[in-house]
């Protein structure tokens, strides 16, 4: 029997095939699903604001883009993935409103995916998919076993990445 | 001035906060029954301070279809505030107040401002109470409505909570006319408006 773990906001975790992991509703959040195609171990990344070196109480590793990743190479590696062999797909970065008070805090969702891109390059993880930026929520389950990254959105068909 | 934290906050601003809370919700309760024009109640609001994995299973679970209206905040009280329905409750409230059932799934163009200008008054009405306990000046923007995903809409108060701690501040008020009608207040002020605010009432921060 394969299980399904869930991540939450500000989490990330590990998946072993032939489970699968999921984070429900990402809005302006990004979700990383990194997979070793060999060993079939995974894990996903449910992350917050783009850098943590911005921010001055920042010791929630998974919340930020920069410190999230790092850190889920770091335990799917640990639990047998090969890190030369990584490789990623990412959803999510909505914009959920027209606007927002505070200019800063604008866009929060594409800055949160281009973070997460940079972060890719710069560890070397190719991205194979993703589905990013638009106006609606998104509910990401990822399949270690194919790589397959499902999505279900509101009055949306669910689509694979 | 000190700073706020919300990561260890004593109960004693804590239950300021409350109160505001259930002062704020219960003069939204008020606006609602007057643009209703029938009698609307409402139950103690239930205020936590949550961490961002609970926040989801906190309310009615992440992928509930909500509609979510959002709005900023400027003055002396800055930041940003929303209020949450369920769907079936937004859509009940807008048929009773445009006088029809609504039908279908999708919210049609005009039902979808009708709600917009409800989500304005009971926030609206929420901000004028705080404003005139605390004498402190409150301006809202626009306001700008979404219906998503539960978890997609709350990601967006949440990332401005996030950038300040690790939890956020949430106020659930169950109203009832025929129905229940579960909505949520977030209020998401800035930092130095917490510190304004709680100033405001006298207490030393």
């Amino acid at each position: 029997m394969s299980v399904e773990i869930k991540v939450g906001m500000a989490d990330l975790n590990v998946c072993v095939s032939p489970d699968r992991i999921c984070t429900l509703g990402l809005g302006s959040c990004v979700g990383i699903a990194l997979r070793d195609p060999v060993t079939k171990i995974g894990g996903l990344a449910h992350i917050m604001l783009p850098d943590s070196t911005t921010i001055r109480n920042n010791s929630n590793i998974p919340k930020f883009a920069d410190t999230g990743i790092e850190e889920l190479v770091k335990q799917v590696t640990r639990r047998g993935a090969n890190r030369s062999r990584l490789v990623a797909k990412i959803a999510g970065g909505a914009q959920m409103f027209g606007f927002n008070s505070n200019s800063e805090m604008v866009r929060v969702g594409e800055r949160n995916v281009q973070a997460t891109k940079k972060k890719l390059a710069e560890l070397k993880i190719p991205i194979l998919a993703e589905d990013t930026g638009k106006n609606f929520g998104r509910t990401v389950i990822f399949y270690p076993e194919t790589g397959d990254f499902v999505i279900r959105a509101v009055g949306k068909q669910e689509y694979k990445i | 001035m000190g700073e706020i934290n919300l990561d260890e906050m004593s109960n004693e601003y804590f239950d300021v906060l409350r109160e505001l809370g259930n002062i704020g919700a219960g003069n939204a309760t008020t606006a609602l029954a007057q643009m209703m024009q029938c009698k609307v109640d409402m139950s103690v609001p239930k205020v936590q301070l949550l961490e961002f994995k609970e926040l989801g299973e906190a309310m009615v679970g992440e992928e509930t279809v909500m509609a979510g209206i959002y709005l900023g905040i400027e003055g002396d009280i800055k930041g940003s505030i929303m209020f949450l329905l369920e769907k079936a409750a937004a859509k009940h409230l807008v048929g009773k107040l445009m006088g029809m059932e609504s039908e279908g799934e999708e919210f049609s163009e005009m039902e979808f401002s009708a709600l917009k200008e409800v989500g304005n008054i009971i926030t609206g009405s929420y901000l004028n109470s705080l404003s005139s306990i605390t004498n402190l000046a409150i301006y809202p923007s626009v306001p700008d409505l979404t219906v998503d995903m539960a978890g997609a809409i709350l990601s967006v108060p949440a990332i401005e909570f996030a950038a300040l701690g690790d939890r956020m501040l949430m106020i659930q008020t169950q109203f009832f006319d025929e129905m229940v009608l579960d909505g949520y207040f977030i209020l998401i002020p800035d930092l130095d408006s917490y510190g304004r605010m709680l100033a405001a009432l006298g207490i030393n921060v």
